[in-house]
């Protein structure tokens, strides 16, 4: 394992973030993604076709992982670079420092990586003492607040404009005290210029991958800033690390899988940067680095092929996910407590740090189910957080009031003369409990209901017992 | 119970032999829209029976109870053995009937293809009138302005959108007005609004503020779990709009109480 999680305490962290004003205040702004994905899907009438094949792509990719991982690797060699597999995050992380400090490198260029993220590469490199800066702009802005990001493409979301002029004012001391950042336009430009230096300094690169391409063994990373491109053009080394369900066959196949990515993400037709990567700086090569590494982290994966969870590792990583969530939307990506919010956070990491840390997760959604509407690659997330739930359940990890209210009313419901009866007597007394006011501000045992919204009364009678008396059925 | 006895189809008598689905909701809660229901499918012409029911089972699904979803699977798709059709006044219990039966006895042979078949005659009641009966319009009236929140089950398991609305538009009296995020879960989610009561209010809250923002008067959707959630925060919150099942407008059955609301006379 790696990041420390909090996911068992979802509910308290769903607390904080419910009380937390300024939270609640910027993730009003999360709500744009939905109207920018429903236009760009709008505007391409063969959108769900293309879901189907990126589906495809992706199950076909992972029945024969294996034989595409090897012939990645084998491609890799030939031009020059070198793969390294990593069985789980300690590994991953003694890799790329053991890369580093074979190298001499001191400063590294970083863009932006859900994996290095998972493997917690940032807090490994800086204590090993090499300084790690982030290039995205929304990474750099939390990195310089300590934070892990709160959603995988939009990693500041949780935070205003403003925390961010704030922030680097704190940072940027070297810079001129009365300059005006009340736009989002001179928070970038400030950025840059910052980020400039970093780049010209740094002396490895790493990037994550979007895609690994098999046929060809090359990497894809798609930005909006273009960052990537200067963090793996501008240094000496590039280091890629991805998981191993980044690959796919051919580049013919990563160019479908791009037409749902940006679209699904962000709204965008595609991303404003594709970048391509292929071993290292050959002869003649204008630009480039001299060392190409690619590390392909497994942590857990490998054990979700071929089982209930393996349509998890089609995910791409757009956050359309999240970005429709109605617990998302209300809490954040923080509350999730590990590397990956929303729901796909909460099928996949009970399936990477373990049902008993993460079992909160994929109890935590009201199956609404717009996730699975919006997934580029159809993932059944409900179906599969309900997997969770059934093993949660079996293994008796479910909570205690849960297991024997549900046994109490199963042995009601499974006697239908007996719950008949049951409930006509408890609807009745329900009723005049609530004295014709026909609702009820509180109720024993109810208070997570009634300590929010009112309960409506029962009319009465039940259904059952009126119809039987209506037809004059035998009891 | 002889697995080969129903027709997969409706009997090719005049009236289709409907069992009403009441759903435990409706049956405890709130009686009045099993009538509704019963009214309209009587009109369009079916004959209604109602066997012996408790509850689909969703809620031990859900909880990961898969033993006990199973057994009262079996138990409801036997009730409803005799009947062309089951009609369900809910897209969340509909969906749990037409869409996970048959994955809950996915592989097992024999209750594989029953729970197919009961899938195949189950619908909800909307649908079920509009695409099924081919009912155009119904004979009701009702002075208001509307909002009808699309349950999630019935919108994304069932593809329910445009049933309810079109029979709404034929509703005398009657103005559709539309929330400004229809497709967003009202948070209820079953279980998970009293597990999660925080949350599932927070969810809620935005919801109630979307409805009450249209202005309309009443509040409609077709699931009562959903508009126990939705009802119960806007009392809460002191607002004036009414809660009612849709199948209470299409009936012309609206006249009673609202969800939540005080009974006209006194009751004692």
């Amino acid at each position: 394992m790696s990041a420390t999680a909090t996911s068992a305490h979802f509910k308290e962290n769903a607390h904080a973030a419910l009380t937390d004003a300024r939270l609640q205040g910027a993730m009003a702004f999360s709500r744009n993604f939905v109207s920018r994905r429903a236009a760009a899907v709008e505007r391409l009438p063969e959108f769900d076709a293309l879901r189907d094949s990126a589906k495809a792509i992706k199950d076909h990719a992972l029945a024969h992982l294996d034989l595409y991982l090897e012939a990645y690797e084998s491609r890799v060699r030939a031009s020059g670079g070198e793969v390294h597999f990593a069985q789980d995050a300690e590994e991953a992380r003694r890799i790329v420092i053991d890369l580093c400090k074979a190298m001499g490198a001191k400063s590294i260029a970083k863009g932006k990586s859900m994996i290095a993220e998972e493997i917690g590469l940032n807090h490994a490199l800086e204590g090993a003492g090499i300084e790690a800066v982030e290039t995205d702009l929304g990474e750099y802005i939390i990195q310089l607040r300590g934070e892990t990001p709160s959603h995988i493409i939009a990693p500041a979301i949780h935070l205003t404009a403003k925390d961010v002029e704030g922030e680097f004012r704190k940072a940027h001391r070297d810079l001129a005290a009365d300059r005006s950042l009340a736009e989002p336009e001179q928070l970038l430009s400030e950025a840059r210029q910052v980020l400039r230096a970093k780049f010209l300094a740094a002396d490895v690169g790493v990037t994550g991958a979007n895609f690994l391409i098999a046929e060809t063994g090359t990497s894809i990373i798609v930005t909006n800033e273009g960052n990537g491109d200067l963090t793996q053009i501008l240094p000496e080394a590039h280091i890629v690390i991805a998981s191993i369900e980044k690959i796919v066959p051919t580049l013919e196949d990563a160019a479908q899988l791009m037409r749902v990515l940006a679209r699904s993400a962000t709204g965008q037709d595609a991303s404003v940067y594709t970048t391509l990567s292929t071993g290292p700086r050959r002869p003649g090569d204008p630009d480039g680095p001299r060392a190409y590494h690619v590390v392909i982290l497994d942590n857990g994966r490998s054990t979700m092929l071929g089982g209930q969870f393996q349509p998890m590792l089609r995910c791409i990583r757009c956050g359309a996910c999240m970005n429709h969530c109605p617990v998302y939307q209300a809490v954040g990506g923080h509350a999730y407590g590990w590397v990956y919010p929303g729901p796909m956070g909460a099928v996949l990491t009970p399936s990477l740090i373990g049902v008993a840390e993460g079992g909160q997760l994929p109890n935590a959604s009201t199956f609404c189910g717009r996730c699975e509407s919006v997934c580029p690659v159809r993932i059944p997330l409900p179906g599969m957080m309900r997997h969770w739930r059934e093993r949660e359940f079996e293994r008796r990890l479910s909570p205690a009031p849960l297991r024997y209210g549900l046994g109490f009313w199963a042995f009601f419901a499974s006697r239908p003369a007996l719950y008949r009866l049951a409930t006509d007597l408890a609807a009745r007394a329900l009723k005049l409990a609530g004295r014709g006011k026909g609702r009820f501000a509180w109720l024993p045992f109810a208070a997570g209901w009634t300590g929010y919204r009112d309960l409506a009364a029962p009319e009465g009678a039940t259904f059952q017992s009126r119809w039987r008396a209506k037809s004059g059925a035998v009891k | 119970m002889n697995a080969t006895a129903a027709p997969a189809g409706p009997s090719r008598t005049s009236q289709p032999r409907v069992g009403l689905f009441v759903t435990c909701l409706v049956d405890i809660i709130r009686p009045s829209v099993g009538f509704a229901a019963v009214k309209l499918l009587e009109d369009a012409g079916c004959k209604v029976v109602v066997p012996s029911q408790t509850c689909c089972g969703q809620p031990a699904y859900n909880s990961g109870d898969r033993a006990t979803a199973k057994r009262l699977a079996r138990q409801a798709i036997d009730a409803f053995e005799d009947c062309d059709y089951v009609v369900a006044p809910s897209g969340s219990c509909g969906g749990m009937l037409i869409k996970h039966y048959p994955d809950l006895f996915a592989g097992e042979p024999d209750l594989e293809t029953r729970a197919e078949r009961f899938a195949e005659k189950t619908h909800e009641l909307v649908s079920f009138l509009v695409d099924v009966l081919k009912v155009e319009k119904v004979a009701a009236r009702y002075e208001g302005t509307v909002a009808y929140h699309d349950s999630c089950a019935g919108l994304r398991e069932l593809g329910i959108k445009a049933q309810p609305r079109r029979l709404l538009a034929g509703v005398e009296g009657l103005t559709l007005v539309e929330l400004a995020e229809p497709e967003t879960c009202c948070g209820f989610g079953g279980l998970f609004a009293t597990k999660y009561g925080e949350l599932s209010n927070a969810i809620v809250s935005r919801k109630a503020e979307d409805i009450q923002a249209t202005k309309a008067d009443t509040l409609l959707a077709g699931d009562l779990g959903c508009l126990l959630n939705m009802a119960g925060k806007l009392s809460r919150e002191g607002s004036a709009v009414k809660a009612r099942h849709v199948a209470e407008i299409l009936a012309g059955m609206a006249d009673g109480p609202a969800m939540g609301e005080a009974e006209k006379e006194t009751a004692r």
